[in-house]
């Protein structure tokens, strides 16, 4: 399909303002202008109505596709939530109207929202205090590792080494790196945290364990209450990685059992979409010995009910996102929690756990699962058997691609060979459910009876598999290289 | 495959000393695990390196190695085809595919690095 | 139960698949010692009462006043159809382009906003976007680090306080060391900033126009720094930038933008869109997604995300950056922008909006005491110094629907009676007028 750019015509008028009585350059010296206005694709508003309109037809999303892809709970975002966010009371406040005398005076209900919603997620998760400012998971992650830089400078501690197990997602070894950290992999056993392996590599220098739980194998970790003991025995400070909280809503409180810091990915425990890579929000909640650094400004209720922006917090990390952070985001998170309430949001976490289950345990004569047990809200099968035949992971992954169902993740994470994580997410259908197991048969019989077939998947899809070697090595990143 | 006439790392670089040059490339094992290599980044002429230290990468489209010194020296030469032919290192990681050319501070100690044996012990030894 | 579509026999049949009588039997693994002690939330809400809970609070927002705040965050007309294309569910339900073949609508996408950056800015590559300006710059300055092996980084006083407070919170845990060359009077110090860049400089970083609104060419800055072999990161108002001297022509080796002016409301402060572009010798050192252009075996173009070796999935530790979701749906809307605006439309939004700033200051001068801080050429935003405070004149004329701009003193020392103006090409000369007349009653 031709770009955007091969299809401007020189001349042709869009959406523009009426044109200004004087020019730029009756403002400004001409060496402090540009040679020559941008080279911006000239179209209509109906050609760039029409070219997006066809692009969209050559995505998948969950609106229109099963997406089944494990570790991102990608579940159906509630129109609602749109209309939420997109009301004018919201969209049109500048950020600096809550800078300005009254740190909040004409910004009410958005900091009403802000405080509610950090309410909501503290009682929720167990932790004393949130703050809304991390823009994504991975930023979240960072914000969450400079608290505890913070928290053992603070205390004189010399702690230097993070820890991750093996199943951790790559956000985290990258996230602690920034924050000045040192990372040491630990080893899973039976695919849990193996509490042996984790004693031996505490020491005082251990500043934290980060982890995510259930993990990425979608296993509960059943050592827990033990390694929040040994953690917390080095004075080190046991990390949430809330990628997966989608699993233990109402179930588990990570305040409770010991977690000091945990971010929360609203864009998928709470049903805000995607966007095909973000935006995100991954707000980050901590316990009481750790709320003096986080990020400012602070959302405050006054005894008289009104909010204020407070920035007076000396031991605060300081700031991670210019303001508040993703506020449209925050919007359609606190839409959905209150839409959901107690009930709704305790029936997520049982009704995805029952979904991925129900998968589990029909596919499972069908793909090897390597630790086939209960699982949370998602879990791991392998090709390892097809993959004998020369049908790979990937290859099962654009076969589905062909049945109009978005792949599994694959190859993540990376302890379990030829891997396909299936996260089915509770907002999808029985109907669905059984056509994912019913076309996924298909394709494994096929991967028997006729390897080449599955091997040359997908054809259905607007383009063939792609060869990303020729991409790296090319280099064609724009129109113009 | 292995050649007889070089010597090895525990990280996968061989090593031909000749001349009081020593020639870097990877073996065909590392060019095997990576894939198709897109992006090889090395030392520039002049810079120093040091045993066992990272002095480049060699990128593929799904895994990034480090690359470790087998010798300490100065770089004198690199394969300049290698920036815009990575494939080389695919193709011939022993030939058309080498790395870079370094003086050796001091004489290469062979017992310091791995003979072709002993390399092919150690690939067994990965292999399960 | 909302969103979850099971009838009781569905739950029932899923459950006698499994062997279980009940939900509850799936979650033995969590033992009562760990179950919640409280989840004391309040009761679900039917669609229309959380939608009529979200109205009043909307309402509570004062989205009335009549405001020239600016800083980096602008209040320009954003074509609606905008929203009606990114808001279809196809882009917008759909997760990052692991999978190339059922994500080329994105992909491609991403392609053009890449390319439209390069074009606006002059750089040769860009990736894909990162959170905000602030991370934007912060990344870039990450870049530079890696790039040269060095650790000193002169940043100008010139640069938006916000960003400037994010990076020394970023940077706190790495061994940098930050410095800051004041700003004169709202202008920024190039001879100041030349003298500081030395030999030990990863990078200077420099914002046009500045905070202030001040208008530089950086050409002999970054000449200097190439020859100490420092690099040059430039943050830029993409607005302006369509009349703008290039962060390329200037010699720029990142150039970074804070975004939201190219299709993104003001929404209390996000989300927004970090813009990021270099030269392509740096392309390796980009944190983020890039995509780039290839083709099937049947040699159909199609698009992917690519050098994903300096990605944290593959990576880890190592990688360029910690990043993984970055702000795809806010890219999109900046394409989508730049395509309904085109060249013309985006130099007018730039002349209109310096029309009315030039206009403002006329007005604003003409008051007894007023002065503008600096005679720098500007662009649509400028700072001026009032014979009263700054924050007296912007609490009395917000209390009467006028916040006439933004008091600097906030950020900087010394000025209490400097007052920032930003205008758009939203602002209509009366209102202008009218805020000038009610300022010159304060005075």
């Amino acid at each position: 399909m031709k770009t955007v750019f091969d299809k401007s015509v020189p001349g042709r008028l869009g959406t523009v303002p009426g044109e200004a009585r004087r020019k730029a350059a009756d403002f400004l010296p001409a060496d402090l202008l540009r040679a020559a206005p941008p080279r911006l694709p000239e179209l209509g508003e109906l050609d760039v109505v029409r070219h997006y309109t066809e692009l969209s037809l050559r995505n998948f999303g969950v609106d229109g596709n099963f997406y089944p892809l494990g570790s991102c709970t990608m579940k159906y975002n509630p129109k609602f939530t749109e209309c939420a966010a997109a009301l004018p009371g919201f969209t049109d406040l500048h950020p600096l109207t809550a800078q300005l005398k009254g740190a909040g005076q004409y910004t009410q209900g958005a900091l009403e929202v802000m405080y509610d919603l950090e309410r909501l997620l503290c009682e929720i998760t167990g932790m004393c205090d949130f703050t809304l400012h991390p823009m994504a998971g991975a930023h979240g992650e960072l914000t969450g590792s400079m608290l505890i830089a913070a928290y053992h400078r603070d205390k004189g501690n010399k702690k230097t080494k993070v820890l991750c197990p093996d199943s951790a997602h790559g956000t985290n070894p990258a996230s602690a790196t920034i924050a000045g950290f040192e990372v040491v992999n630990i080893a899973s056993r039976d695919g849990i945290i193996d509490p042996d392996a984790l004693a031996e590599a505490l020491d005082d220098e251990v500043a934290a364990l980060m982890m995510t739980c259930p993990n990425t194998l979608g296993l509960f970790e059943r050592n827990l209450p033990r390694i929040v003991e040994l953690v917390h025995s080095v004075d080190a400070l046991l990390y949430y990685d809330g990628a997966n909280l989608n699993a233990i809503l109402g179930k588990m409180r990570v305040g409770d059992v010991g977690f000091d810091v945990v971010h929360l990915n609203l864009h998928k425990t709470f049903a805000t979409p995607h966007g095909g890579g973000g935006p995100g929000a991954g707000p980050v909640g901590v316990c009481g010995r750790l709320r003096d650094y986080l990020p400012i400004s602070r959302v405050k209720k006054l005894e008289d009910g009104r909010f204020v922006l407070s920035y007076d917090h000396p031991k605060s990390i300081g700031y991670m996102s210019p303001f508040y952070g993703n506020f449209g985001v925050l919007l359609k998170a606190y839409a959905y929690i209150l839409r959901l309430g107690r009930e709704g949001l305790t029936r997520v976490s049982e009704n995805a756990v029952l979904a991925a289950n129900y998968l589990r345990k029909r596919l499972e004569d069908k793909l090897e699962i390597p630790y086939n047990r209960t699982c949370m809200h998602e879990f791991v099968a392998s090709a390892v058997r097809q993959a004998e035949n020369g049908v790979r992971a990937l290859d099962i992954a654009k076969a589905l691609l062909d049945r109009g169902i978005h792949a599994p993740t694959i190859y993540f994470p990376l302890i379990v060979k030829e891997c396909l994580m299936v996260e089915p997410t509770e907002t999808e259908s029985k109907q669905t459910l059984d056509r994912f197991v019913d076309e996924l048969t298909d394709i494994l019989a096929l991967a028997d009876a006729d390897p080449a077939a599955v091997q040359a998947a997908p054809v259905h899809t607007p383009v063939g598999r792609l060869d990303e070697t020729k991409a790296a090595r090319d280099m064609v990143l724009t129109h113009d290289l | 495959m292995i050649p007889d006439d070089l010597l090895y790392t525990r990280t996968h670089e061989w090593v031909l000393v000749e001349d009081g040059t020593v020639t870097i490339g990877i073996t065909q094992f590392a060019q095997e695990q990576l894939g198709d290599i897109t992006y090889v980044e090395l030392p520039e002429p002049g810079d120093v390196i040091n045993t066992g230290e990272e002095m480049g990468t060699v990128e593929s489209v799904k895994a990034a190695s480090e690359l470790y010194a087998p010798v300490t020296g100065e770089v004198i030469e690199t394969n300049t085809e290698l920036e815009t032919a990575p494939e080389l290192v695919n193709e011939a990681p022993y030939g058309e595919g080498w790395l870079i050319k370094v003086r050796p501070a001091e004489d290469i100690d062979p017992e310091e690095l791995l003979s072709p044996a002993e390399y092919h012990e150690l690939l067994d030894t990965q292999a399960h | 139960m909302p969103y979850v579509p099971h009838t009781p026999g569905e739950t029932a049949e899923m459950l006698a698949t499994l062997g279980v009588s009940t939900i509850e039997d799936l979650f033995a693994d969590i033992p009562p010692e760990l179950r919640p002690k409280s989840f004391d939330l309040p009761q679900g809400l039917s669609e229309m009462e959380v939608l009529r809970r979200m109205q009043a609070l909307a309402a509570k927002n004062r989205t009335d006043l009549v405001h020239f705040l600016g800083g980096g965050f602008y209040d320009h007309h954003i074509p609606k159809a905008v929203d009606a294309l990114s808001g279809r569910g196809e882009f917008y339900t759909a997760y990052t382009p692991y999978q190339p073949e059922s994500s080329q609508g994105t992909l491609q996408a991403v392609f053009e906003y890449q390319t439209a950056v390069c074009r606006l800015l002059d750089m040769e590559c860009a990736n894909a976007s990162v959170y905000d300006g602030g991370s934007a710059i912060f990344e870039a300055m990450m870049m530079a680090v890696r790039q040269t092996k060095r650790t000193r980084l002169v940043v100008s006083e010139g640069l938006s306080p916000i960003h400037r407070i994010m990076l020394s919170s970023y940077t706190s845990n790495l061994r940098l060391e930050l410095v800051t060359v004041p700003q004169k009077d709202g202008v920024t110090d190039l001879a100041g900033l030349t003298e500081a860049v030395d030999d030990k400089t990863a990078a200077v970083v420099v914002q046009n126009p500045n905070f202030f609104g001040s208008v530089a060419d950086f050409t002999a800055l970054f000449a200097h720094a190439r020859e100490k072999k420092a690099l040059s990161v430039v943050s830029v108002y993409p607005v302006m930038q369509s009349v703008l001297k290039t962060p390329g022509a200037m010699g720029a080796d990142v150039a970074v933008a804070e975004g939201q002016s190219l299709g993104m409301p003001l929404s209390f402060g996000g989300p927004y869109l970090g813009i990021m572009a270099s030269s392509k010798k740096m392309v390796r050192q980009m944190p983020g997604r890039i995509v780039g252009r290839t083709e099937d075996h049947q040699g159909r173009t199609g698009y992917v995300l690519t050098l994903q070796a300096r990605e944290q999935h593959i990576r880890r530790a190592k990688a360029t950056s910690n990043i993984c979701s970055n702000q795809a749906l806010c890219a999109l809307r900046a394409i989508m922008h730049l395509c309904l605006l085109g060249p013309e439309g985006l130099v007018r939004t730039a002349e209109l909006s310096m029309e009315r700033a030039h206009y403002a200051v006329e007005r604003l001068t003409a008051l007894p005491g007023v002065t503008r801080l600096n005679d720098a050429p500007f662009g649509n935003e400028f700072a001026v110094r009032l014979p009263i405070s700054a924050y007296e004149a912007v609490d009395k004329l917000t209390e009467r629907g006028y916040v006439p701009g933004f008091p600097l003193g906030r950020y900087y020392k010394g000025m209490d009676d400097a007052l920032l103006v930003a205008c758009t090409e939203k602002h209509s000369f009366e209102q202008i007028g009218i805020m000038a007349e009610m300022l010159g009653g304060l005075l």
